[in-house]
């Protein structure tokens, strides 16, 4: 995103907020989710694919309420109202392509009428087919989430990504001959998926809460966090949805506050540490051990304010519309420990894998298996879930071995701090040798991350060990 | 919270930029920061001028402030050695260096041959060549380097940079530059438009910050790597099959008026020297042996228009009394890279090896 794009959407927020009070606010907020999500996709080499992407997180998002719903709300005619409306806004998407032959709202002229119909049809139908099942069907929650981690696969595994741009070339009647994986960007499909199966899941343990379509389309694809998070629980999301929303000072100055300190972030920070931030050319061409660590350096940072930044802004603009975003980072290089800065780096996707993996694994080992170890189930479980974190990323053996390196990392803490824990308890009533100890718990972990970092930003294996190579003088 | 209060805020929001627009488009900080500079501080000088189009690969960028580009060079770091003799290099790309590492350039090859005078100060060469044909644009970079200390200067120049149509062809010639230029010297240059406007000052600073910045940052980068160019892996030869064309610049053959070589620049730049002495280089140039070669040299000159600027060069130096060197044909086809001015290392090395003992002679005679 850029500066402009930021600036527009914290007007438009502020507009909204402005305007529309409780009634049509939930409307406005539909409607500007969805033309967003047209807008802010980017222009890829396959033709309208632009468009057809956006249309695929709307269908996801309509099955997904469909499959996770009561047959109560699915019949409902409130519910009704809105599936025509959303058919409607993309319908009406489709027909810019008769203002310009440039894109108007989507980065190129949308695909032929006929095209649009006929997925509008599909979406139809698929909605009015499941409208008529009488329960939740445990079997179509399953699929629903098999065929979103399907698609996520389908993204992080270059391979596949690779053959599935070449497969859409042709699709498109385009040559294959020159298809990269790079080809297909899918705009916060990521965090879409999270949304999704964070309610599929719920809906499976009976935890989730009674939602209309219109809440659960802008719970998933709400504007400000649709790109880069924070991940929130829908439960907490409808909360604010329904708060009054007079606009008050504390709302428009920490609004406001939020979103200047986030563009400050990421465009002035962020943007600058990333002209000399370690990556895959310049690791090849680095020489000596200080300017390495320099460049490590720098990307650790980099990351962190390009990150922290994005989730300022989205808080930022969502206060301005009335909603209170979760956190999702706390001074994590600040931290003396591991744990405590993977509780205070992203911070809602931590919490998301130990809702929904972490802690029912551990269970589960436990419940299952009485005769493991717990310090081994630890072990699985933390390095299962912070592997599964690096795949999150990518499906590359680089991120596997980021998450590996966290992994053993935590565990290796968590042992090491119970082992210390008796032996330093003597520390709490020496504030300035606990202020060092603290200190240097801090140097360690921020270390420890930095050179974590070395296998999230190169792209292989040789190329990392090659680094930390050059980072220890060899 | 009511409407009063959300158009007060915006009232002040509204004030509190334009306040800021205001300043930043009267105040020109400029000056004064691009004399600041990580350069020679942090980390090494650069040894040729910034200049790149692909700053994320090269490490490089093109900036228009000159202040700013001297002040990343290693000739800005601190006061000239006591034992230096300092020889200054001005030309286009060819002393530049494209296509070259640092080491393979005229300057780098000049200095590894280690000369000396009699009195045994070490010769040091710095490379103020700049990619850009114009001889203006090397007048301006000139009227600061005599600002520190040179004990001689070389000027190469070649008949593209002399032509008045690629004379304003540079990023850093700056349109105050033009003006100033115009009046003092009495030349005609192509009008320019008033840059006057708050709007235009504070896009300008808004421009030369960021430049400044960048090049700030990337000297980290170059510092870390020794990369400052950005080497295309199958660059395109310089062209030896020629065009059937006796046209130069727009100009017919043989009319030669119609060039307009700007002659004056070279001889009010060799005044504004103060006193350093400043050798007249006609650079090499690639003699075809392709097609058409009756007709051309290379891509860049019919026979025609160059060997009358060859004489009109010879003559002027002669008149005016300038140290002249003629190395038009010092280098051999085969050692030129992607352009008919480019010479490979190797052909680097025959002029350094020729510059050199023109030196040598001059020094220790």
């Amino acid at each position: 995103m850029t500066i402009l794009t930021v600036l527009i959407l914290a007007a438009f927020a502020l507009l909204i907020r402005l305007t529309f009070r409780s009634r049509g606010r939930g409307w406005v907020l539909l409607i500007a989710s969805l033309l967003v999500i047209f807008w802010l996709q980017p222009s890829m080499p396959i033709r309208n694919l632009d468009f057809w992407l956006p249309v695929l997180t709307i269908f996801l998002t309509l099955f997904s309420w469909e499959i996770t719903s009561t047959q109560e709300e699915r019949l409902s005619r409130h519910n009704f109202i809105p599936v025509v409306f959303i058919l409607g806004v993309i319908l009406l998407v489709g027909l810019t392509r008769y203002l310009s032959v440039k894109g108007v709202i989507t980065s190129f002229q949308p695909p032929p009428t006929l095209q649009v119909i006929a997925s509008i049809l599909i979406l139809a139908g698929l909605f009015f087919a499941l409208r008529l099942a009488k329960k939740t069907i445990p079997a179509l929650l399953w699929i629903g989430f098999a065929v979103i981690l399907g698609f996520f696969l389908v993204l992080k595994l270059p391979t596949l990504t690779r053959l599935t741009s070449s497969g859409l070339h042709l699709l498109m009647g385009q040559s294959a001959e020159h298809a990269l994986a790079l080809d297909i960007r899918w705009l916060g499909f990521s965090y879409v998926a999270f949304r999704l199966i964070h309610t599929i899941r719920d809906r499976q343990s009976g935890r989730l809460p009674q939602v209309t379509l219109q809440e659960y389309f802008i719970y998933i694809i709400f504007f400000p966090s649709f790109t880069a998070g924070p991940i929130d629980r829908i439960e907490r999301f409808i909360t604010d949805l329904h708060q009054p929303v007079p606009m008050t000072a504390e709302d428009l100055g920490e609004g406001g506050k939020r979103l200047a300190v986030g563009l400050f972030k990421k465009f002035a920070v962020a943007d600058i540490l990333g002209l000399i931030a370690l990556n895959a050319l310049n690791a090849a061409q680095v020489q000596g051990v200080g300017w390495t660590w320099l460049l490590l350096y720098a990307f650790a940072f980099q990351i962190y304010f390009d990150f922290s930044g994005y989730t300022d802004v989205a808080i930022g603009m969502a206060r301005w519309l009335g909603f209170r975003l979760p956190e999702n980072f706390n001074h994590p290089y600040l931290k003396s420990n591991l744990t405590l800065f993977w509780n205070s780096w992203h911070m809602t996707l931590t919490q998301w894998f130990r809702s929904y993996f972490f802690n029912p694994v551990t269970r589960s080992l436990r419940s299952a298996r009485k005769s493991l170890n717990p310090t081994f189930i630890l072990l699985i479980a933390q390095l299962g879930t912070m592997v599964l974190i690096g795949l999150w990323h990518g499906i590359t053996w680089n991120f596997a071995a980021w998450g590996l390196w966290h992994g053993l990392g935590l565990f290796i803490q968590n042992r090491v701090s119970t082992w210390l824990r008796p032996r330093t308890s003597w520390l709490d009533n020496q504030p300035v040798p606990k202020a060092i100890f603290t200190g240097l718990g801090i140097l360690l972990t921020f270390n420890y991350v930095a050179l974590g970092w070395v296998w999230f930003a190169l792209p292989t294996l040789q190329s990392s060990l090659t680094i930390f190579g050059k980072l220890f003088g060899g | 919270m009511n409407g009063k209060f959300i158009r007060n805020i915006l009232i002040k929001t509204a004030i509190l930029l334009v306040a800021a627009f205001t300043v930043l488009g009267l105040v020109n900080v400029v000056p004064s920061l691009a004399r600041v500079s990580i350069y020679n501080h942090l980390v090494p000088g650069r040894v040729r001028l910034p200049y790149g189009d692909t700053p994320t690969k090269s490490y490089n960028l093109t900036i228009s402030n000159l202040e700013m580009m001297l002040a990343s060079h290693v000739i800005s770091a601190g006061k000239k050695p006591t034992d230096e003799y300092r020889v200054v290099l001005l030309g286009d790309s060819s002393i530049w260096g494209f296509l070259l590492q640092p080491e393979q350039t005229l300057a780098d090859q000049l200095n590894s041959k280690d000369l000396r005078t009699h009195d045994g100060k070490r010769i040091v060469f710095y490379n103020l060549g700049y990619p850009t044909l114009s001889v203006l644009k090397d007048y301006l970079i000139l009227g600061k380097v005599v600002n520190y200390q040179p004990d001689l200067i070389i000027w190469s120049i070649t008949l593209e940079s002399l032509a008045e149509k690629n004379a304003v062809q540079s990023p850093m010639i700056e349109p105050s530059d033009l003006e100033r230029l115009s009046t003092q010297f009495g030349f005609s240059f192509p009008a320019v438009q008033n840059q006057s406007s708050l709007l235009a000052s504070f896009m300008d600073t808004r421009r030369t910050l960021s430049d400044w910045y960048r090049l700030q940052m990337y000297g980290f980068m170059w510092a870390a790597t020794g990369i400052d160019q950005d080497y295309p892996l199958n660059p395109t030869l310089a062209q030896r099959d020629l065009e059937v064309d006796t046209t130069f610049e727009g100009c017919k053959e043989n009319d030669f008026s119609c060039v307009q070589a700007l002659y004056d620049v070279m001889e009010i730049g060799v005044k504004t020297a103060n006193g350093v002495p400043v050798w007249i280089v006609n650079e090499p140039i690639l003699e075809s042996s392709g097609l058409n070669r009756d007709i051309r040299y290379n891509f860049y000159y019919p026979r025609w228009a160059y060997d009358r600027y060859r004489n009109d060069l010879d003559a002027l130096a002669k008149e005016m009394g300038w140290t002249y060197l003629d190395l038009w044909n010092l280098v051999p086809e085969d050692e030129f890279t992607n352009s008919a001015i480019h010479p490979t290392p190797a052909g680097e090395k025959l002029i350094a090896d020729s510059i050199a003992k023109q030196i040598e002679g001059y020094l220790n005679p």
